[in-house]
């Protein structure tokens, strides 16, 4: 592999992907083929070339700062997994 | 046989009352009944609201409503499992979403409700629009309506094969990478990309939100200037939506394309080019001359890191966008006994593996220590592809290309091998990257003599790139071609198993 430093565990972890044992031997090898083929952007001359993040960037776009109608806090919570007392609910995060 | 009429002719004869909606629509049901055991486009429809939509549809026509204010009344169309419709599910065929019903529409879906479009089903596709075959949906295979031992293509397959298979009229799909162009170039129909920023997103669940854009998939040309005219205009929930005026996209549908300039770049014709697709491209190219139009050499000297870029900029953009998949708010979640353990359980479980692959590439290529390396240089080569575009659009009106560099392939024959599945989107890709509007319609046959099964031909896709807001000219040289060519009038014959 081009890149010997991918650690699929910790990119993995990074990602908040569980994967099996399995998994992380099938994705690591074609991940390693695609990181290989992407290698060849490193034989483009990238002297002076600006990014583009969006190929018709616009700036400042504002809209009025008006109240308008959103969502109920009913519809919101329409598809949690699990709720109570119109609040979603998750596992324990302090002690 | 109302399921088999386009847009203009359904409208036509629904406007002079020979048919009703109820008609159309019980037709297109039928025609799912009948085919899509087989070709497995929908993955869920609801007959009752659809006929529902369609008895309103009637009784908008019986109190003398205006088609031309209208101009999807009555109309079936079904719509790739991306789009968000009120109360109806949402997965991406993913199983990570679960029983999700969405709370709002689409800008797009209120602008087709609007045009009175009866907007019926969700269609197949690869899970997240993650792939080029659907085979990545976690929910079913759909087959090639002309052979359905091929795929159809993707990420919008269901779309693609729904309108080749007359189950609906007309399908809107998304296109990040090539998902409408390549999946109408295998199944015979129209697709169409627009220009970035034309189509509004809001609604559209995001891949990749600097590549993303909304477009339709219709049995002729001007099917697809009519949806192209609904759905497209300035949003204002979509900040990436361009405020500029949209044209009468049917109106540019003249017939005349005498001296507008076509460009062949160089780099498309390429080795592993299947030479019926060539034959079928060449003969186009020849076409397009004899009706007027002037055809030269062009030149896109970066195409050969048009997929190297979009894989980097594509996943990177995916593992942000896919980051909201994390059991909270929606969806299926798997517990654990923290959030970060629930996050990854969920995540685990829920998602596919093409989508794992994306996501760990992409959050590989924008970690710190590769950021520099991977994701910001292949923006700057994204640069210089674009570039490219706009300086041959300097000399010529279009781009003309193969949509995809062979026809339909067979199921399963690329899944083991991300890289070969990935470099099958080669000529469709540089569009997204470069923002500009593209288009693939019928250009021909392939002879599938050597199988026994389906039918005896594959279709062959012409695609049409445009400079940025130039659907005008891709809509006129596309209609120009298709009434002068017999391909868009072939049907596959769908034998029931």
């Amino acid at each position: 592999m081009s890149a010997p430093d991918f650690n699929i565990k910790y990119v993995a972890h990074l990602a908040r992907l569980k994967l099996s044992p399995e998994e992380e031997t099938q994705l690591g090898a074609q991940l390693g083929n695609i990181l290989g083929y992407i290698e060849k952007l490193k034989e483009v001359d990238v002297t002076g070339v600006e990014p583009t993040a969006h190929a018709f960037p616009m700036v400042n776009i504002f809209r009025p700062d008006e109240v308008r109608p959103g969502l109920s806090n009913d519809d919101a919570l329409r598809n949690a997994p699990k709720r109570s007392s119109g609040l979603f609910v998750v596992p324990k995060v302090v002690e | 046989m109302l399921h088999r009429l386009t847009i203009s002719e359904l409208t036509a004869r629904l406007a002079r009352r020979e048919v009703s909606a109820r008609d159309a629509m019980q037709a297109c049901l039928d025609q799912v009944a009948r085919v899509d055991g087989d070709i497995k486009a929908f993955i869920s429809h609801n007959p009752a609201d659809a006929l529902a939509q369609a008895d309103a549809a009637d009784k908008s026509i019986a109190a003398g409503a205006d088609f031309s204010a209208q101009p999807l009344l009555g109309v079936p169309i079904a719509l790739k499992d991306v789009l968000a419709v009120k109360d109806q599910p949402l997965n991406c065929c993913s199983k990570i979403l679960g029983s999700f019903v969405s709370p709002y529409d689409a800008t797009v879906v209120t602008r087709l409700k609007a045009a009175g479009a009866v907007i019926f089903g969700r269609l197949n596709m690869d899970e997240f629009a993650m792939g080029s075959s659907t085979e990545n949906s976690a929910f079913q295979t759909t087959r090639n309506p002309w052979d359905t031992s091929r795929i159809p293509g993707g990420s919008s397959g269901g779309s693609a094969a729904a309108v080749a298979a007359d189950e609906c009229i007309a399908s809107l799909g998304s296109d990040t990478g090539g998902s409408i162009r390549q999946p109408a170039a295998l199944c015979g129909v129209v697709g169409m990309k627009p220009t970035y920023g034309r189509v509004s997103r809001y609604g559209l669940v995001a891949f990749a939100s600097s590549l993303d854009q909304i477009g339709p998939f219709t049995k002729d040309v001007r099917d697809a200037a009519t949806v192209l005219e609904v759905i497209s205009g300035h949003d204002p929930r979509d900040a990436t939506s361009i405020p500029q005026p949209v044209p009468r996209y049917t109106q540019a549908l003249t017939g005349d394309i005498r001296g507008l300039r076509l460009g062949l770049p160089k780099e498309f014709m390429v080795g592993g080019l299947d030479p019926e697709v060539k034959r079928a491209v060449d003969a186009a190219v020849t076409h397009l001359q004899s009706l007027g139009a002037t055809v030269q050499e062009v030149s896109l000297p970066h195409t050969d890191h048009d997929v190297a870029v979009y894989y980097i900029i594509a996943t990177a953009e995916a593992s942000a966008n896919l980051a909201r998949f994390d059991g909270v708010r929606y969806g299926a979640r798997v517990e654990g006994a923290d959030p970060l353990e629930m996050y990854g359980n969920t995540r685990g479980a829920g998602f596919g593996a093409e989508v794992k692959r994306r996501i760990i590439l992409g959050t590989y290529v924008l970690s710190s220590g590769y950021y520099d390396a991977y994701y910001l240089r292949a923006q700057k080569v994204r640069t210089l592809i674009r570039q490219d575009y706009l300086r041959a659009f300097e000399q010529v009106d279009a781009i003309v290309t193969p949509t995809t560099p062979t026809p339909a392939f067979r199921l399963g024959e690329k899944s083991g091998d991300p890289l070969q599945m990935y470099l099958s989107d080669i000529f469709t890709i540089g569009c997204n990257l470069a923002g500009i509007p593209g288009l693939s319609l019928p250009c021909g046959f392939a002879s599938n003599a050597e199988r026994g099964t389906g039918n005896a031909k594959l279709p062959i896709g012409l695609q049409l790139l445009g400079k940025p807001f130039g659907e005008e000219t891709l809509l006129r040289l596309a209609h120009a071609y298709e009434q002068s060519t017999p391909w868009h009038r072939e049907k596959p014959s769908l034998h029931a198993s």
